[in-house]
């Protein structure tokens, strides 16, 4: 496979900066980028063809239901949320893991991670666009957007969970894209970062990243009538979740990255990436196990819903395939990872990770927000699989932001590799 | 670009492989936007149906009398182009010193769901669901466990060994919809009453999955009525027709209550089972049955608070 980048790109020419230049220059930094991101050989033009084409059927998915209604999706009165909603919260774990390779960079001052970090950043923006993503197309009228913007519409802060869990996520995608777009443009200009411009941003992001999937966490376990959602385990379950999902996410992006680009870098981060999922696995499995005990043992009325996700009740059994696929794939990922071999460069760390992920977005998804319906407020059972309309905007959703996903990675890569030729010039 | 000099000039537009490159890549993007067009072009549909007064319309609680009566208007011409039937929307305001209340007594319910009937045609339900926002479940003898209950039966009624369980929106006096609202599109009225702003709603359906007791319906899809079936006696914050995608719920009747009519569904029950009232009234049958009679709530432990009572009869 051959380079795109430095071999089929145009190089990003690395101009003189003087600080009166800084601002007026960034028009011409983002014209460049998108040169730099939209150049490539035939499998970059392939994959970004695919890509926009599966984000095109999504969307045209998306604009038949807001003509003819959410009726075409699977959803009722009885699950009012369903894929959309599953895909949001597990987009919201991975944008809060994507922060886990800036904790060991800058708390640790683990030099090596810091020349990654933008990667995890990069992830975070990407998923949190998926995020977003997946709550507008999940909105019966989209039209009505701006009510939710405060101070044009209507916003019911500080009452409203949702209201905060907006002002979380949107303020995390400011954060992350300060930090990519800083440091990215001081390496364009090829001078060094100045640390006052995004050291305390990067500790902000820290403290963000928590407080998203902690909001998130809320949205669900503040609600009294909802006995499988109302349980104060379920926030930390989401973090120990998402600082899996996060860094084995950003395993597969350095993977594809190293074999695209002649980018090289020290096996270690990624084997400090994989101490952090065996942690944070056996912590997730732990909480499991004692949510799970709680429920079955005292055998109450909480357990309904439980019951009907792991084994089935009154013979509806929608989503048992689904949460024991999810229990296989996370124990057998967990097991690969603590296997010697998981830190060496190879495929049983690719297979950990795709199998961690896997089991994770049906845990945090299809296993979470389904089950909270199911039995209803009144104990009726009516079960939800997506529909053809759901699969399609979400298969979109995906797409797009990979793809967003892809030029970050690219431009990221570019600016990287042709700082590093000015390192050694000067 | 105003210090455009220090830059050496980018190789990208202006030398020979890259021109070609750069042609490729404006045919991609036309194409692209072509392509995005066409996958969109179903929204440029749906959107003839939003008018642009409808758009920019404000939150109900903002609007000033003149503004509410153009809406009124509008939404009335909306009825006669759409359906071609001639409807009134009023506005009655919460009564001072009316608190609103309801009581079911179970000993005399048979489930024959009259009540849910009379809603679904009082409310301008969509026919083809057969919506109401009323479930009537029906219960074994000897506890209230709606586990063993059964919303969907369909036999004669009263079976042996069986009570029937009316449920509609408690009206909660502490109600987690409206807190859980991002938008307070859902808001409680002074005399209890919580209402929805169909015009204001995203249909984000997260009130849905607060309520504890099942009482609030999304609309999935425009409702579809006969024009001879539409109810013309309408209230903008209940029984209106509501437009697609947006959320919708039992408001007491309050077209009707306010005016000091009863709710339909309980005009509508044959066994009189039901008993509605203002109870900040001393002389009120409601206030005699909170009163008097051995009266619960469902689900007390969440502290929402209902006004809507159950009891039985000894
Ligand atoms: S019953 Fe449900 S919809 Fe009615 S006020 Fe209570 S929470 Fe809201
Ligand atoms: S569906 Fe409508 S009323 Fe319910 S929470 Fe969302 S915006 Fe508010």
């Amino acid at each position: 496979m051959s380079d795109p980048v430095s071999t089929s790109s145009p190089q990003i020419t690395t101009p003189v900066g003087r600080s009166g230049d800084l601002i007026a220059s960034y028009p011409r930094f983002l014209w460049r980028a998108l040169q730099v991101a939209t150049d490539g050989n035939w499998l970059f033009y392939g994959w970004m063809t695919l890509l926009t084409a599966i984000a095109l059927v999504g969307a045209n998915a998306w604009a038949i239901q807001v003509r003819d209604g959410m009726i075409v999706t699977n959803m009722s009165d009885h699950v009012s949320w369903g894929l959309y909603i599953a895909n949001f919260t597990f987009g919201v774990g991975l944008a809060a893991g994507g922060v886990m390779m800036v904790i060991p960079a800058y708390l640790y001052d683990d030099e090596e991670m810091h020349e990654l970090v933008i990667i995890g950043e990069a992830v975070a923006v990407a998923a949190i666009l998926m995020s977003t993503l997946s709550v507008a197309v999940d909105l019966g009228r989209p039209d009505r957007f701006w009510h939710l913007i405060p101070g044009v519409g209507k916003f019911n802060w500080p009452m409203s969970m949702l209201t905060w869990d907006i002002i979380v996520l949107n303020g995390y995608l400011v954060i992350n894209l300060h930090i990519v777009g800083y440091l990215l443009y001081m390496r364009y200009l090829g001078r060094k970062p100045n640390p006052r411009w995004y050291v305390p941003f990067v500790f902000l992001s820290i403290i963000w990243a928590i407080s998203i999937h902690t909001v998130t966490a809320f949205l669900y376990c503040g609600l009294g009538g909802r006995p499988f959602w109302n349980t104060s385990l379920l926030a930390p379950r989401f973090l120990a979740s998402a600082f899996v999902s996060g860094p084995a996410f950003i395993l597969l992006v350095l993977r594809i990255l190293r074999s695209t680009t002649h980018w090289e870098w020290s096996p270690r981060p990624a084997q400090t990436l994989i101490q952090i999922i065996r942690v944070a696995m056996s912590v997730n499995l732990l909480m499991l196990t004692s949510e799970l005990f709680t429920l079955f043992y005292t055998g109450s009325g909480h357990a309904a819903a439980a019951k009907y996700l792991f084994f089935g009740s009154h013979g509806a059994i929608g989503l048992v395939p689904w949460i024991w696929a999810a229990i296989a794939m996370n124990l057998i990922g967990t097991v690969l990872f603590f296997m010697p071999s998981a830190l060496e460069r190879g495929g049983v760390r690719i297979i950990a990770c795709l199998l961690c992920i896997g089991g994770i977005w049906i845990e945090k998804g299809m296993g979470l927000v389904i089950p909270g319906f199911i039995p209803s407020t009144l104990h009726e059972i009516v079960e939800y699989t997506p529909s053809a309309t759901e699969w399609k905007v979400t298969a979109g959703i995906w797409a797009f932001s990979i793809l967003v996903l892809t030029i970050l990675v690219k431009l990221i890569a570019a600016v990287r590799q042709h700082s590093i030729a000015m390192g050694t010039h000067s | 670009m105003s210090n455009g000099a220090p830059f050496p000039t980018l190789p990208i537009l202006d030398q020979e492989p890259s021109n070609r490159r750069g042609f490729l890549k404006a045919c991609g993007a036309t194409l692209g936007l072509a392509a995005w067009a066409t996958a969109l072009k179903p929204l440029t549909e749906w959107a003839q149906d939003v008018s642009v007064e409808e758009f920019l319309q404000k939150h109900y609680r903002e609007l000033t009398a003149d503004q509410k009566q153009a809406v009124f208007h509008r939404l009335e011409e909306d009825c006669r182009k759409e359906h071609g039937v001639d409807v009134t929307i009023s506005d009655p305001q919460a009564i001072p010193g009316v608190q609103f209340a309801y009581a079911l007594n179970l000993s005399v319910c048979i489930g024959c769901r009259k009540c849910a009937e009379a809603c679904h045609i009082e409310n301008n339900h969509d026919r083809a669901t057969n919506n109401s926002y009323i479930r009537v479940f029906e219960m074994e003898m000897g506890g209230i466990d709606f586990e063993q209950g059964n919303a969907t039966y369909d036999h004669p009624v009263p079976q042996p060994g069986k009570f029937y369980m009316p449920v509609q929106c408690q009206q909660c006096e502490n109600p987690p919809c409206v807190k859980a609202c991002p938008i307070e599109a859902t808001w409680q009225e002074q005399d209890g009453i919580v209402v929805v702003d169909y015009n204001w709603c995203i249909g984000c359906r997260y009130c849905e999955a607060a309520c504890p007791y099942h009482a609030r319906r999304f609309n999935w899809e425009a409702p579809q009525i006969p024009a001879e079936e539409i109810n013309p006696d309408q209230g903008y914050l209940s029984n209106r027709i509501r437009p697609q995608g947006v959320m919708e719920k039992c408001t007491f009747c309050l077209h009707r209550t306010r005016e000091g009519k009863m709710p339909a569904c309980l005009e509508a029950c044959p066994t009189g089972a039901r008993v509605f009232g203002n109870m900040l009234d001393p002389n009120s049958e409601i206030r005699w049955v909170i009163e008097n009679k051995r009266t619960f709530v469902l689900k007390e432990e969440l502290g929402t608070k209902p006004r809507f009572y159950y009891f039985f009869d000894e």
